[in-house]
């Protein structure tokens, strides 16, 4: 019985969690290593790209509700996210067309893309917080839980509840749609294997008649798609805040680069890992070893690892210990 | 008009916005003196912040996005060198947590000792693995007692293991130390990787940086702030009590509030003057060195460097600690300014991508530039906000006093300053990629 009560105690405060979070960086991380294979640079813009695709979601999300508009037990912003991705499309291409066109004419090395990016980031965070203003927003609505603590715990009768909330239920469910037609587009599809082509060997794409400028032009799009849900996930499942994505960026930067930047298998990998490592170093093991542990043996500390507010640090270790033993990634990624 | 005029009247202008800012309240100018003196005073510091940061990039194209905890450390410096001790918290918990930090060390070396002389295998994995789990236990079991002794004292006022008592201008050197320790270490293990995972490397770091300032009371009483931290120059109150100063102040026609905050700011700029002058002087120096070409010669031909028999990693190494202790030396000189330090307040957009941003638009590569875009951008960082104001009271006038959109602007008018510095950014790139005082 204390095994399972642990097994359980377990799953409810790591395993969820992480899993949640781990679709989120993925997706994330996803946006970041395709713009690394495609466009060749680390865009430091995708924190505020998330930020602002959210943003649009909660605008519409609000004009639903206040219209009456809802999503019966799931969350409206689901009905509101097509505009999101609608709007941060149009951002993006907006973007490409003023800023980035003129450098890839230029050919200009990978830190000057980097360099206009941080001018980007500065731009959309501006016009976030412009529009939304700097604080904590909450835009879930619908049925909260899909297993609440104490109805698994009558139905158990194990001592240890489980709850799964709706939105990590949404976010694994999205993740995975997503993560399928996205491989689904890059693998069948005429454009998906140009772009494909296109980031193995630019020149041999080139040769044979691939429009460079379409390939850019899908890649942002898709780029546009994956960072709005990614940001709308997160923002469901524990709030938004524009200062919060921004520093999203470090976490999905280490997943990418521990998948392999440029490798999209790695960056949903890497999403998983950082996601894991976060939460299992930051929980307090308290409870799960006091199951486990026989009678009186139980610790009498937290038992956590490290205090939640250092999980950029774990990120952060175990992008260095990465780069230091296999700077490609565990997936094989490129380097320019 | 030869480029050396050209130069002087955008340093003029520059001072004749600061100077305009104390002379006349017409439009977003306040008209305050006092104003004016805490934009000179956070433009000197900015500008030392731009010199270092133009020596990482200008000089030898390293994209460190980490200023923001370069900056921090130096402010840590100021608290542990120049507060007074705490009474018993060296016999606290000064043992145990040295003792916790030399066995952490032992651990890493244990560690690496272990990767570089075993051959690759599951053997080595498991034995890193078992090393760092032991050390990890002893770490704390040694740390955690001598923390919560720390914390313990006097925890309203104290409860941080305190400083040296020594004079606060010597903090700033040691800011800068700091700094370059940290930077050694980082560059270390960073250095040798591709650009851009240097440029996440630090930002990471610089993350940490503020996650350790933040939550280890015992070091830097984390969110509850150091404040009171000791001054160069005298407390305005000192002065106001003062019958000769206040006859001195008199003498100007200016009452003794005024004068005495006036002097006070003014003592900072001298003070913060000297240390930008001598910076820029050693840096201009460095440049025309024979050091100086060959980093901009490894900057323009990594590849050609490397032939010609330069160690390319080391002196990359080498700028990299240089420029992060510039950064250190200003962060410290802006806690020392502030006369507290505050984690809480450290944000990457302010204190790293506002660097990059004024080492950009005044010209990457030259030193006269990166001065030139500290005090420029640092005018306009304060100054975008009453503008952005006014253009939005302009714009909105039609729209009526009651209107809900143009209250909504009004309030958030404040957050277009990061807007209007990602458009300079982004127009300073696109049409004058090298700034507004380009290298020579």
């Amino acid at each position: 019985m204390d095994f399972l009560n642990a097994i359980v105690a377990l799953t409810n405060f790591v395993m969820i969690p992480a899993v949640a979070y781990g679709s989120q960086l993925a997706l994330g991380a996803l946006g970041v290593t395709l713009i690394y294979s495609i466009l060749r640079f680390s865009n430091f813009a995708h924190g505020d790209t998330m930020a602002f695709g959210t943003m649009i979601t909660i605008l519409v999300t609000w004009a639903f509700q206040s219209w009456g508009i809802g999503f019966g037990p799931l969350p409206t912003a689901l009905l509101a996210l097509p505009f999101g991705i609608m709007a941060t499309m149009a951002l993006m291409l907006v973007t490409d067309r003023t800023v980035y066109r003129f450098y890839r004419a230029q050919k200009a090395k990978p830190v000057v893309f980097v360099m206009v990016s941080l001018g980007v980031m500065f731009m959309m965070n501006g016009l976030v917080r412009f529009i939304i203003g700097p604080g904590d927003q909450r835009f879930t609505d619908g049925e909260r839980f899909i297993i609440k603590a104490r109805a698994f715990k009558e139905m158990t009768g194990l001592s240890e509840g489980l709850a799964i909330k709706t939105t990590q239920g949404i976010t694994v469910v999205t993740a995975i749609v997503v993560v399928a037609l996205l491989f689904w587009f890059l693998n069948k599809t005429r454009t998906g294997k140009s772009m494909r082509a296109y980031s193995d060997n630019e020149d041999l794409a080139l040769l044979s008649g691939i429009n460079p400028e379409r390939v850019v032009m899908y890649t942002w799009l898709i780029v546009a798609t994956l960072a709005t849900i990614a940001g709308v996930l997160y923002g469901l499942d524990k709030s938004f805040k524009p200062f919060t994505y921004f520093q999203l960026l470090l976490p999905i930067f280490a997943a990418a680069i521990v998948g392999g930047l440029g490798s999209p298998q790695g960056a949903i990998a890497g999403g998983f890992i950082i996601a894991f490592s976060e939460v299992t170093i930051t929980y307090a093991w308290k409870k799960v070893l006091g199951y486990l542990m026989p009678e009186n043996m139980g610790p009498d500390g937290l038992v956590q690892l490290l205090s939640t507010d250092y999980k950029f640090a774990v990120s952060f270790a175990i992008l260095i210990i990465v780069l230091l033993f296999k700077p490609t990634g565990l997936f094989k990624g490129k380097s320019v | 008009m030869t480029d050396t005029i050209k130069h002087s009247l955008m340093f003029a202008a520059v001072a004749l916005l600061i100077l305009l800012e104390g002379l006349t309240d017409w439009s977003f100018f306040s008209g305050s003196w006092n104003s004016s003196l805490v934009i000179l005073n956070m433009g000197l510091i900015s500008a030392i912040m731009a010199l270092g940061v133009n020596l990482q990039w200008g000089f030898a194209g390293l994209f460190n996005v980490g200023v923001m905890g370069f900056t921090a450390l130096g402010g840590l410096a100021v608290v542990l060198t120049a507060t007074p001790p705490t009474p018993g918290a060296w016999s606290a918990g000064g043992p145990g947590i040295v003792m916790a930090m030399v066995m952490g060390a032992l651990t890493v070396v244990a560690a690496v000792t272990v990767t570089r002389f075993l051959p690759r295998g599951g053997l080595r994995a498991l034995l890193i693995l078992l090393i760092l789990a032991v050390g990890f236990v002893i770490y704390r079991a040694l740390f955690d007692p001598s923390v919560e002794a720390i914390e313990a004292i006097n925890p309203a006022l104290e409860g941080n293991i305190g400083g040296l008592g020594w004079p606060v201008i010597l903090s700033w050197p040691v800011g800068g130390l700091l700094a370059a320790g940290a930077a050694w270490l980082i560059g270390k293990t960073a250095l040798g990787l591709r650009s851009d995972y240097l440029a996440i490397a630090t930002l990471g770091i610089a993350e940490i940086v503020i996650a350790v300032l933040k939550n280890e009371d015992w070091l830097s009483r984390g969110v509850k702030n150091v404040v009171g931290l000791p001054r160069p120059v005298p407390f305005e109150v000192d002065l106001q009590n003062d019958p000769a100063y206040v006859e001195w102040f008199a003498g100007f026609g200016l009452d003794p509030v005024l004068g005495s905050t006036l002097y006070v700011k003014l003592g900072y700029a001298f003070l913060f003057t000297l240390v930008l002058l001598i910076l820029l002087w050693m840096a201009q120096m460095a440049l025309k060195s024979p050091w100086g070409r060959m980093m901009r010669a490894i900057r323009d031909n990594e590849v050609a460097a490397r032939a010609m028999g330069k160690n390319v990693t080391k002196r990359h190494l080498q700028i990299f600690v240089l420029g992060s202790a510039i950064c250190g030396i200003a962060g410290a000189m802006m806690t020392t300014l502030d006369g507290q330090l505050t984690p809480g307040t450290y944000n990457p957009l302010r204190f790293t991508f506002l660097i990059w941003v004024m080492v950009i638009v005044g010209g990457s590569g030259n030193n006269f530039g990166a001065v030139l875009g500290g005090f420029l951008i640092w005018f306009l960082w304060i100054k975008v906000e009453p503008m952005s104001l006014e253009l939005i009271t302009l714009l909105t006038s039609g729209l009526g006093e009651n209107s809900g959109l143009r209250a909504h602007l009004m309030e958030n008018a404040a957050h277009m300053r990061l807007f209007t510095m990602g458009l300079i950014l982004l127009l300073v790139l696109r049409f004058s990629p090298r700034g507004l005082i380009p290298e020579k």
